[in-house]
């Protein structure tokens, strides 16, 4: 034990003595290293890393209307967040989001995307008429969903034209059976986002080698669906992971088009706008906030790293 | 642009010509019904209130009420000039330090060697597995904390830490022409002289591509910046367009044209800048 301890410090004696102009090279280095990444670091630890170390803290405290608390009460903020209804509710609309937008989103965006690749006239003009609603915000979208399009009241557009064929109005966001609010949330966030993954899917599409297509249409391949399903697909695997991925922690992060569109409403709250409500709202719990926030990204770590590895993603490609 | 056209012979045969024209017919109903929403937005924004409550939608007002323009910015009642105008400030101020601090990180990750790269690149890929929505309560507990509520700074600065940018910067500077840089280094200038005399004239375009989806991102966020201004002072043109969405009395029409205006910066940079917006999503993407 003494004897190795002895040849390690005779080992960092011997690389301690360097060639001076390496150490100073290696000096210059490490200080433009700390240079450049030091601005973000700073930043990353006192945004990033300390508030969630705060939160963590403030988590196991009674911290009501105040960010400096004094009551310990251990797990009893996260027991009360999960036996919570409202909260757990959260979860499940959520949950109920997420199955309704990933794969329409999905469904529609590489709909989109084969639809303006394969288009031999004014290609840009149609990607821009679907990318276009990336410009607008989440805000503008509801406003225009909840004031024109599904406006309950006779007026809106949409029972406009259902009256045209004899339908009584409906009250789209108010009405629970059936629950219209999800054709009203599903559809704003379609528009707003159906385009950014269209371009993901165009630009993977631009890349598959035309040979491939020749090469099955000599050995017989139908055009059409079988060629889509036997080529274009598995080739687009990779961008296909990758939306999927962005749209479910897209999803999670679902607050804008809830808040505006349904304001507080019980039965379609999804996590974001009750931890606002709970934290930032009237009684400014922190503590039940912080358990809430610490409960969410947990869930939102264990399904991304599931989802990651049922599709396979991060495995070796290039 | 035929290139990345399949099957050739297909495509003059009688069944391929009906595909493509029922392809054709499928894109143009698509096209209408992505321009519904903006067609709504111009239509109640010219609108006059009767026209809004009007019993049965029609597809044109009845009259062009083009002062719906002037009222709005005469109306004392909504902070538009100043909501615009902090909008501006926070989305080029928030573009330019992310594109600073995170181009010098990326860099530093890609290119010099540290023994703590390693680590340090872990931390900012954990930092990707949380949403940063999730940490609204607990940064806007700094933010208050720091006395940066209502305040410029509390808008800008905590948004500046992406560690998605970083990741993207560190991406793109692996695959730098490292050439360049070392005829750089033996012409006798440092890190600092390469990185901005060599490495940034010649990423102009990756820069555009991040710079304008940082810019959009930052001029439609929205719940941050309802978290921070909390004084009617400091609201975003987002926040004022919300505040008056969920109020009881509103003036349709007005409302209407105010989002119509909070939308024309994004729909300029649509127009001008949408080769780098393209390449920048497509950049996104792909490296994820």
């Amino acid at each position: 034990m003494a004897q190795q301890t002895t040849a390690a410090r005779a080992q960092l004696q011997t690389e301690r003595a360097r060639p001076a102009q390496r150490t100073k090279a290696i000096h210059g280095q490490r200080r433009a290293f700390w240079l450049f990444i030091g601005p973000f670091l700073i930043g990353l630890v006192v945004f990033v890393y300390f508030p969630i170390i705060w939160s963590a803290f403030l988590s196991f405290f009674d911290a009501q209307g105040t960010v400096t608390p004094t009551r310990f009460v251990g797990l009893g903020n996260y027991v009360t967040m999960l036996s919570d209804k409202a909260f757990v509710s959260s979860l499940v609309t959520f949950t109920a989001f997420a199955v309704l937008i990933v794969p329409t989103t999905f469904v529609l965006s590489l709909f989109l995307a084969v639809l303006v690749n394969r288009v031999r006239v004014a290609r840009a003009f149609f990607r821009s008429v679907f990318f276009l609603p990336t410009a607008c915000s989440y805000v503008v979208a509801s406003l225009i969903w909840k004031l024109s399009i599904f406006n309950g009241v006779r007026f809106g557009m949409a029972n406009t034209l259902l009256g045209w064929i004899g339908v009584e109005p409906i009250s789209w966001l108010s009405s629970l059976d059936p629950p219209w609010y999800w054709l009203v949330i599903v559809t704003a966030r379609l528009w707003l986002q159906a385009g950014f993954y269209m371009i993901l899917f165009l630009a993977a599409l631009q890349n598959i080698n035309p040979e491939l297509y020749e090469a099955a249409f000599v050995d017989g391949a139908k055009p059409g669906w079988q060629v889509f399903r036997h080529i274009t697909l598995p080739l687009l695997r990779p961008t296909s992971i990758s939306v999927l991925l962005l749209c479910l922690i897209a999803a999670y992060q679902a607050f804008d088009e809830f808040y505006n569109l349904l304001g507080a409403v019980e039965y379609a709250r999804p996590p974001l706008v009750y931890l606002y409500q709970l934290a930032l709202g009237s009684q400014q719990n922190f503590g039940l906030g912080s358990a809430g926030s610490l409960i969410l990204a947990a869930i939102i770590a264990v399904v991304t790293v599931l989802q990651g590895k049922i599709l396979g993603f991060g495995r070796p490609s290039d | 642009m035929d290139t990345h056209q399949p099957h050739v012979g297909y495509q003059r045969s009688i069944a391929g010509r009906i595909a493509n024209g029922a392809g054709m017919a499928v894109l143009i109903v698509m096209t209408l019904l992505f321009l519904i929403p903006f067609y709504l937005l111009i239509r109640n924004g010219l609108a006059s209130t009767k026209d809004i409550t009007a019993p049965g939608w029609t597809l044109f007002p009845s009259d062009v009420q083009w002062n719906n323009l002037v009222d709005l910015f005469n109306d004392p009642e909504i902070p538009m000039l100043s909501s615009l105008r902090n909008s501006a400030i926070v989305a080029v101020l928030t573009t330019v330090g992310t594109l600073l601090v995170s181009s010098l990180a990326g860099y530093a990750l890609a290119r010099i060697n540290h023994p703590h790269s390693n680590k340090i690149f872990y931390a900012v890929l954990a930092t990707l597995m949380i949403p940063g929505a999730v940490t609204f309560v607990p940064s806007f507990v700094i933010v208050s904390w720091l006395g940066w509520v209502s305040d410029y700074r509390g808008l800008i600065i905590p948004a500046l830490f992406s560690g998605f940018t970083v990741f993207l910067f560190r991406q793109y500077f692996l695959s730098f022409p490292k050439e360049l840089e070392e005829a750089a280094r033996i012409d006798g200038l440092g890190y600092g002289g390469t990185f901005w005399r060599i490495v940034v004239p010649n990423s102009g375009n990756f820069i555009a591509a991040i710079a304008v989806i940082t810019f959009i991102a930052s001029w439609n966020s929205f719940l941050w910046p309802l978290v921070v201004a909390q004084d009617q002072s400091a609201w975003t043109v987002q926040v004022t367009l919300s505040t008056f969405v969920t109020a009881q009395t509103i003036n349709i029409p007005q409302l209407f044209m105010a989002a119509a205006v909070s939308i024309v910066p994004l729909v300029l940079v649509f127009v001008f800048l949408q080769r780098y917006l393209v390449q920048g999503v497509a950049q996104t993407g792909l490296k994820g």
